[in-house]
């Protein structure tokens, strides 16, 4: 019964990934992309990894559907900026996507025989840490330099998108628009909806030392909840240029690399916690986190900044 | 008892589910659709949860009761945002 519903699972996600790849329309193919990333995550829920799962509905198919239905919007219609790909450009992006999937496929075979992994001896030192949950373990502990790198790059994608400015409009407001007007009833749920997404997004990264969540979920229900204020137009967007905004968005890296230098003096290596002190440490560090993350996806979905008039 | 009231509930969840998305598939127009969707978002969800309480404590039911009125609020919401489009106009 359970193999049954994985294996029209896996089957579901293949036509929904190809319909999406195959789709005439922009439009089209960006909304079975979300779906995609929908069913996607219900995959790894049927692989226990509820952390992935978590991330895949709220990034993948969430604040990246959204960036790219905001992206085909602003395309639609406008013929100069669709570029116009040759046949034999599709043909040739096909034959290279599968050469990458048949040698991806092909290395997970001739992987030698006996899979070696680390849970275990993960699972034994966890304790040490003061954290219950063996993927905030991994993510602040066992690998926290590739995290800290992670946090890095979403800040590097913010000054890409900051860039796309005029040089007029630099410093100004972020241009998003998707309402012409004051809509009343989208108003009611940008009034209603942010309080329990607040309280929740609170919870999922305090949770996360101990159970699924943390800093990357907590922070998207938060940038969420934002994106929501901006769209119903209850508050505009900040001038990219105001401290406080600036100051949201590196306090997440610098604290990180505040307790990463920190390690210097106690225990004497980048990135290493003293004794006794990991958890109250990691909880720091989540909490700036994740106050970045939300003001970071807020602001890359609302866009480079626009002036009045701009087209 | 509780396992065939559970029986029933969610068949019953199923049933609307089915019939819902035949109408978002088959139904003229985007309001006569969004009519077929409502259902399932309500009354289909909403009966899956009540079927599945009594299998559960008592915070896990409560739960799922959260997420059901989160999905009315949001449901009922967007699907006006969809008609007031489809008709034409933003505010009104």
């Amino acid at each position: 019964m359970e193999t049954g519903f994985d294996i029209a699972l896996a089957l579901l996600l293949l036509c929904v990934g190809g319909w999406s790849v195959i789709a005439r329309n922009m439009m089209t193919a960006v909304i079975v992309f979300i779906a995609y990333g929908l069913l996607l995550s219900l995959a790894w829920v049927r692989l226990h990894a509820i952390d992935v799962s978590l991330t895949e509905a709220a990034i993948g198919s969430g604040a990246t559907g959204l960036l790219m239905v905001i992206a085909a919007h602003k395309v639609a219609g406008d013929t100069k900026r669709v570029v116009q790909l040759s046949r034999g450009f599709h043909v040739l992006a096909a034959v290279f996507a599968a050469l990458v999937a048949v040698g991806i496929a092909a290395l997970a075979f001739v992987l030698p025989g006996e899979p070696s992994s680390l849970a275990a001896p993960v699972l034994e030192r966890l304790p040490d840490s003061g954290l219950g949950n063996p993927v905030a373990g991994v993510l602040f502990v066992f690998r926290s330099f590739d995290t800290l790198l992670e946090k890095v790059v979403l800040l590097l994608a913010l000054i890409g998108v900051w860039a796309l400015a005029r040089d007029a409009d630099w410093g100004g407001v972020p241009g998003l628009r998707l309402f012409r007007e004051r809509h009343s009833v989208l108003t009611l749920l940008a009034r209603t909806l942010p309080p329990i997404g607040f309280v929740f997004a609170i919870y999922m990264t305090w949770a996360g030392a101990d159970v699924p969540g943390g800093a990357f979920q907590g922070g998207t229900v938060l940038a969420a909840m934002w994106i929501l204020v901006m769209v119903a137009g209850v508050r505009r967007p900040p001038r990219i240029s105001s401290p406080p905004l600036r100051l949201a968005i590196v306090a997440g890296p610098v604290v990180f690399l505040a307790i990463g230098f920190l390690g210097f003096l106690a225990p004497g290596a980048f990135l290493a916690y003293p004794e006794g002190f990991a958890k109250p440490l990691i909880v720091a560090m989540e909490t700036a986190l994740t106050l970045s993350i939300a003001v970071i996806l807020g602001l890359l979905i609302a866009g480079p900044p626009k002036g009045e008039d701009a087209p | 008892m509780a396992d065939l009231f559970t029986i029933l509930a969610v068949t019953a969840g199923a049933v609307l589910f089915l019939a819902g998305t035949v109408g978002l598939l088959r139904f003229p127009g985007t309001l006569a659709r969004l009519h077929a969707l409502t259902k399932v978002d309500n009354l289909g969800l909403g009966l899956v949860v009540l079927g599945l309480m009594p299998q559960m404590g008592f915070l896990a039911a409560a739960k799922m009761l959260a997420v059901w009125l989160l999905v009315q609020l949001s449901g009922a919401i967007v699907t006006q945002i969809l008609a007031r489009s489809v008709r034409g106009g933003g505010e009104r």
